[in-house]
């Protein structure tokens, strides 16, 4: 390089002083910059999208962690309780009770807009099963006031949030323009207000006439259940295969075989997975429907390739002259893997999980042959076991469902459910950092 | 983190599933997506109401739902299938095949479609069937002859309507919706334009002039949609001139965006659909597997909670989502009760 340009004065073919740039040199150099100038471009789009993302999916699911309600104290007696348990529809007995309670109450106040009790329905949302659930589970409360927050109906919400307007709004039986004249007033009796929507963490999900009740915390369950079958099976599987392939297995025709399909099998599309899970394991194995027990076996399915092929890739990157060390010093093939391999290879295993768990936990579509998208609103699991086999969502699921409902309250829901996701993905992510940092050894 | 200690892990989930083959407690139903949302509020309210868990209600199509409800007698098929049109012939054939014999039809009421525009949009006010056949069949009469179906717009044919391009979203064959536009609103179409009595004249039989009639031109202008009604709305939304089908109760949640049609000269509402002056309506059905009964708890439980007063009735909470109730209710919750199966005429 220093003889290279040395030479070329002498030769005077380029009588070119060395501190002035030729041509040649500024090309060059001009290639650099723009190429530093495509890289820079490139992450600002990245970061750009990013950011759209992320200020979309905050603007348009923050309202949803807020709910309006209706917020009276409410007094059930003894009688009133027996006569609406002993109606069929009893939910709709307790609505109306409350409905006239607060109906009474508003007389008594003495508010200057008309109040009728079809004007209170209609503000009100499906609030029956809320009471008859407390007074259940409290029947010790029943006679004396309870101070009772109630969801309002998803209109009313959307009145707050802004997507509901006076202007744009047609009265229909759902709700009427002279309603929020009535909203007004409660509002400033301090009887309307919003509250942070507890419902929407814990619940489940809820009819499509009450999207106020429609809560993501069942399907977190459910998620969380499938992750621990996933997790389970996946990882001793997948290690377990990549280790024998890697370390032990003969170089031949038929290992090589396998490598082929194993890498295939990566790239079949989940929903092959989803019909396969609903032939084996529901038609030919009798597991339940809907249940997160055969979706976490279906999710293994599509999570086993992309474990396999990163643990072996860990495996690779670790330098042979570890193995040689330790059998060298007389441990057998076997101890030299787990004792020194497996160890080193630990951090990148862990990674491969992690985006493998990260795939099979936004997956939709082989769920959806396996009966767990839909309306699965049985709410907790009534123990440990029972979360793999009881009928339940997943996280995902119940966002798609949400996102194709009539009322655009469910739709607010389901952008809120994506930030549940998010956050679940999240902690998900810095446990497998917090492990992978604790595992990490340097050589 | 020993291996040890994960393999134990993955043989106690291994011994889990090999348990849980267990009774199924809850009702399961599968079906059409316009009975879905009716579905979803009955199982919400009968879980609510009632000692049973919610049922688990699963979309994907009448005719897919029929389906799986034929597959068999057993806890691992579904106990209630959802349609939006009744079964047919070939599918009770079906069923029967796989050992489903017994199978109870359920009518909930009835649900009107209705063609809407973007609020913005257009005058899209009336429609007679004939317009629709003219904007999409595929063949259609022209100066007196039957051609090719080559409307671009709309006033072409109809002078009444817009001067904007054809632009309709139809529910796709999947969908029971499809079957009830083909014979309310194609088939009377192509009738009234004369399109079919000039198929019969150039040789064709009565029923392949029928069938031809259903024909709907592939050119782009008529899309199918095999997704749900959002889908549609979508659609809609980014296409000033589009008309979607859609069901009554979508549309009645959805007014502040949507601008209905009339529909020979009859607006869609819950009262004009129960009178029957609105022509495009259909029967909602459910079929419930008899052999299930007894088996599965609560199932019997949920046809009847479903088709009470309460419920379907005209001030239930079905109606006030939009389904029309039936006015033969009463004959329904009887049929029940005496658990009557399909064909045993009584």
């Amino acid at each position: 390089m220093t003889d290279a340009s040395m030479q070329t004065p002498e030769t005077g073919r380029h009588s070119v002083s060395l501190t002035a740039t030729d041509a040649h040199t500024r090309k060059r150099a001009n290639a650099e910059k723009r190429f530093r100038a495509y890289g820079i471009a490139a992450i600002a789009t990245g970061l750009f999208f990013l950011v759209v993302l992320f200020t979309s999916i905050l603007s348009e699911g923050i309202p949803a962690f807020k709910r309006t309600v209706i917020s009276v104290d409410f007094t059930l007696t003894e009688a009133q309780r027996t006569e609406a348990e002993g109606e069929l529809f009893k939910t709709k007995a307790y609505s109306n009770l409350f409905i006239a309670a607060l109906k009474s109450e508003l007389d008594e106040r003495g508010l200057n807009v008309a109040v009728d009790e079809a004007a209170i329905e209609r503000l009100l949302g499906k609030v029956g099963g809320t009471i008859r659930t407390f007074y259940s589970d409290n029947p010790d409360k029943i006679g004396e006031p309870v101070a009772f927050d109630l969801t309002a109906s998803s209109r009313v919400d959307g009145y707050f949030k802004g997507r509901v307007s006076r202007d744009t709004m047609q009265d229909s039986r759902f709700l009427q323009k002279s309603d929020l004249d009535l909203v007004d007033a409660l509002e400033e009796a301090g009887i309307v207000k919003q509250a942070f929507n507890w419902p929407f963490i814990t619940g489940a999900d809820s009819g499509v006439d009450n999207p106020g009740g429609a809560g993501i915390g069942a399907s977190v369950v459910g998620s969380f259940f499938m992750m621990l079958v996933v997790l389970g099976l996946s990882l001793p599987i997948g290690v377990a295969a990549s280790i024998y392939l890697e370390e032990f297995a003969p170089q031949n025709r038929f290992t090589d075989l396998i490598e082929v399909n194993i890498s295939n099998l990566a790239a079949v599309p989940s929903i092959v997975f989803g019909i396969l899970g609903l032939a084996v394991f529901i038609q030919f194995m009798h597991l339940p429907q809907s249940a997160p027990l055969v979706g976490g076996l279906v999710l293994t399915l599509m999570t086993l390739p992309t474990i396999i092929i990163s643990t072996r890739a860990s495996l690779k990157a670790v330098p042979p002259s570890i193995r040689d060390a330790a059998l060298g010093v007389g441990a057998s093939k076997m101890q030299a893997v787990f004792h020194h391999v497996l160890p080193l290879a630990a951090p990148g295993i862990l990674t491969g999980t992690i985006i493998g768990l990260a795939q099979a936990l936004g997956e939709t579509a082989p769920l959806l042959l396996i009966g767990m998208v839909g309306f699965v609103a049985r709410g907790y699991p009534d123990g440990f076991l029972a979360g793999f086999t009881e009928p339940n969502s997943a996280m995902p699921a119940q966002i798609y469902t949400w996102a194709a409902r009539a009322d655009v309250g469910f739709y607010e829901k389901a952008w809120g459910g994506i930030i549940i996701l998010l956050i679940f993905l999240l902690s998900m992510n810095i446990i497998a950092i917090i492990l992978r940092r604790r595992f990490e050894r340097r050589w | 983190m020993s291996f040890v200690k994960l393999s134990a892990s993955a043989i106690a989930i291994a011994a889990v599933s090999a348990t849980a083959a267990a009774a199924r407690d809850n009702v399961q139903v599968a079906g059409s997506s316009t009975v879905l949302p009716y579905a979803s509020i009955v199982a919400e309210l009968f879980g609510e109401n009632t000692d049973f868990p919610t049922p688990v209600v699963e979309s994907g199509g009448s005719s897919a739902g029929l389906k799986r409800f034929c597959e068999g007698v057993g806890e691992n098929t579904i106990d209630v299938a959802n349609a939006s049109r009744a079964i047919r012939e070939k599918e009770i054939k079906a069923c029967a095949e796989n050992g489903v014999t017994d199978i109870m039809e359920v009518r909930i009421g009835y649900d009107g479609i209705v063609f809407a525009s973007q609020q913005s949009g257009p005058a899209f006010t009336a429609f007679q069937p004939a317009d629709i056949y003219n904007a999409i069949g595929s063949k259609v009469m022209k100066d007196g002859a039957l051609v090719d179906n080559s409307f671009n717009s709309w006033a072409e044919f109809n002078a009444d309507l817009p001067d904007v391009e054809i632009a309709m979203f139809i529910p796709g064959t999947k969908h029971g919706t499809r079957e009830v536009f083909e014979d309310k609103v194609l088939l009377e179409g192509c009738e009234a334009t004369g399109a079919m009595e000039a198929m019969v004249a150039g040789g064709m039989s009565e029923d392949d002039a029928e069938d031809a009639c259903l024909d709907v031109r592939t050119d782009g202008k008529s899309v199918d949609i095999d997704g749900d009604y959002t889908e549609t709305l979508a659609r809609i939304d980014t296409n000033p001139n589009g008309i979607g089908v859609f069901g009554l109760a979508f549309y009645e949640n959805n007014t502040d965006k949507l601008k209905v049609a009339t529909m020979g000269g009859v607006s869609p509402s819950t009262e004009t659909i129960a009178s029957g002056e609105y022509p495009v309506s259909r029967p909602l059905f459910f079929y419930v597997k008899k052999a299930h009964i007894g088996v599965i708890p609560g199932l019997k439980e949920y046809a009847q909670f479903f088709t009470a007063d309460e419920i379907a009735g005209g001030s239930g909470p079905l109606a006030n989502y939009g389904l029309v109730a039936d006015p033969e209710l009463a004959a329904t919750q009887d049929a029940i009760a005496n658990e009557v199966t399909l064909g045993s005429d009584s």
